[in-house]
């Protein structure tokens, strides 16, 4: 009778099992390539293990050290854009008294409706004409339209959590304006405005689509040299570079809900 | 702070500008591309050429995202079901927090790591092997379509699953526990109270999905090489081996068309239902 009921925990432990395996076998898939040095068939695990292809890819002379740095500055470019324009607009969108509001909501909600891919390509010919295909500044631009979207919406949420009346008490007290947004307003905004830029900037280091038709391949960015090293068969160059651009990506994972807070996420789509 | 309707309007220029000349422009100039034959004038040769070509793989770039979408919709119902209607406190607390692991992984790098995982001598078939659960005789490769299904469902649910679960969680309880006292079960409460009043957020983000996962190249050039593909890999072709931007414009015509009938079956059906 005891035992019987003991079981209970039973499927539930076996069904968590496989979850992980699934969630975790790729990623630990990855890790094991990116350790050995030989790994022929049908051996289980690999017969080699080491750092050699560490030693490799972090060579400061490595082509993957060259695509981290183009792609860190790259990122850090449109971070800069992106704010640069979505603060304002977010301002505009939570605070002000916009004309045509819902069709402006509309405009930066339609990037995500359609495919990029496609746009992608004529974005790639347009940009051919102005010289811009191959350079950092066509590969910024591409990755500001892919990262606006949500920036625009993250910070038009940071602004409307904000509460008016604080802004109002700094009104009253004598305040401008300008001082009022700069002490009050954008400080307390500070925290959704510092995720939307993470974002941004973990979303522009892992863009392969719009860096392969605009910037390959004069700009080599560290996805698109991944997918040379894997395409090439090289797994160990491709698996140690995929958890350079993880490390990023699931530390962003694991801090996402200290930024964007519930008071934050309710406002959002509104 | 409240602006002037000038100032607010002048705020957000940039940004719409932003999106005017690096969206608007190069979509209507793909739709331009796509109706234009090589002298210049209106025609559909684009079109007939594309599916002449490419008719079957856009069938299969249907299908697999028809089927993933669906996979998709059933696991974050149940991730997020379990997450709301969970009793074990520790099993729903180790859930909440393996879930979402895939999260923020590139496309590129899910592509990869799968790359190795599926494969005939990947770590999936091996665990297998060493478990006893298969021999090394009857092990296959799942890098084909299958495998492009298990890299977006991999990939996506955990996305959608957050959406689900953050609106099944601000739900009101009173229902689902006047509901649990008159002895319905779990799954009943789950299909019939939790999963209609979430409806909305999660076509929502089942949509979204659709429309990301048909804009990604490097998961089926990386996981299946083969023909049949997807019409992304495609356009790549049509422009890098051939420079042909009519028949390219022209399949991404063909796939702005099978998002927007997905986003317009979503608008009916909820139309339909607010007016019932």
């Amino acid at each position: 009778m005891i035992g019987a009921l003991n079981l209970g925990w039973l499927p539930r432990a076996i069904i968590l099992g496989l979850l992980a395996f699934a969630i975790f076998g790729p990623l630990a898939n990855l890790a094991l390539w990116a350790f050995a040095e030989a790994w022929f068939f049908p051996n289980k695990l690999p017969s080699q293990w080491g750092f050699r292809f560490w030693e490799v890819v972090f060579r400061p002379t490595g082509r993957a050290m060259e695509a981290l740095s183009v792609s860190i500055w790259i990122a850090l470019l449109t971070v800069a854009v992106s704010l640069a324009v979505s603060i304002p607009a977010g301002l505009a969108l939570a605070r002000g008294r916009l004309p045509w509001r819902a069709l402006i909501m509309l405009a930066f909600l339609l990037p995500q409706a359609f495919p990029s891919l496609p746009v992608y390509i004529n974005v790639a010919r347009i940009f051919y004409q102005f010289g811009l295909n191959g350079t950092v500044a066509g590969v910024v631009l591409v990755h500001t339209l892919h990262g606006l979207v949500f920036a625009v919406w993250i910070t038009t949420a940071a602004f409307a959590s904000v509460d008016k009346e604080l802004e109002q008490a700094a009104r009253n007290l004598g305040a401008s304006g300008l001082r009022t947004f700069f002490t009050v307003t954008l400080p307390l905004a500070a925290p959704g405005i510092v995720a939307s830029a993470i974002f941004v900037f973990l979303e522009s280091l892992d863009e392969f689509t719009g860096s392969y038709f605009v910037g390959a391949p004069e700009i080599q960015t560290l996805p698109l040299t991944m997918f040379l090293a894997s395409m090439g068969g090289n797994y160990q160059i491709s698996s140690i570079t995929a958890l350079i651009l993880l490390v990023p990506s699931i530390g962003f994972m694991l801090i996402v809900e200290r930024f964007l807070k519930a008071d934050v996420m309710a406002k959002m789509g509104n | 702070m409240n602006q002037s309707r000038g100032l607010s309007l002048l705020l957000v220029t940039p940004a719409l500008i932003v999106v005017l000349a690096l969206f608007v422009y190069p979509l209507f100039y793909s739709l331009v591309s796509a109706f234009t034959d090589r002298a210049g004038s209106f025609s559909l040769e684009n079109f007939d050429k594309a599916l002449e070509l490419y008719l079957t793989d856009t069938i299969f770039t249907v299908v697999i995202i028809g089927v993933s979408t669906a996979l998709i919709a059933l696991v974050s119902i149940a991730i997020g079901g379990y997450l709301t209607l969970g009793e074990n406190r520790r099993a729903v607390a180790m859930l909440a927090w393996l879930y979402r692991w895939p999260l923020f992984v590139p496309f590129i790098v899910a592509a990869q790591c799968m790359r190795t995982f599926l494969a005939k001598n990947g770590l999936m078939n091996n665990t297998f092997v060493s478990l006893g659960l298969m021999d090394v005789a009857s092990t296959q490769s799942f890098l084909d379509w299958r495998g492009i299904i298990v890299t977006f469902v991999w990939k996506q649910a955990p996305f959608v699953t957050l959406m689900v679960a953050g609106a099944m969680a601000s739900l009101d309880r009173s229902t689902i526990d006047a509901a649990r006292n008159l002895g319905a079960s779990r799954l009943r409460i789950l299909l019939e109270i939790v999963v209609p009043q979430v409806r909305g957020t999660l076509m929502v983000g089942l949509i979204l999905s659709f429309v990301t996962m048909m804009s990604v190249l490097s998961v089926p050039i990386m996981i299946s090489g083969g023909s049949p593909t997807m019409m992304t890999v495609d356009m790549a072709y049509r422009i890098n081996a051939h420079g042909d931007y009519g028949v390219a414009n022209a399949l991404g015509f063909i796939s702005y068309l099978l998002t927007g009938a997905a986003a317009y079956f979503y608008l009916r059906q909820s139309v339909r239902e607010r007016s019932a």
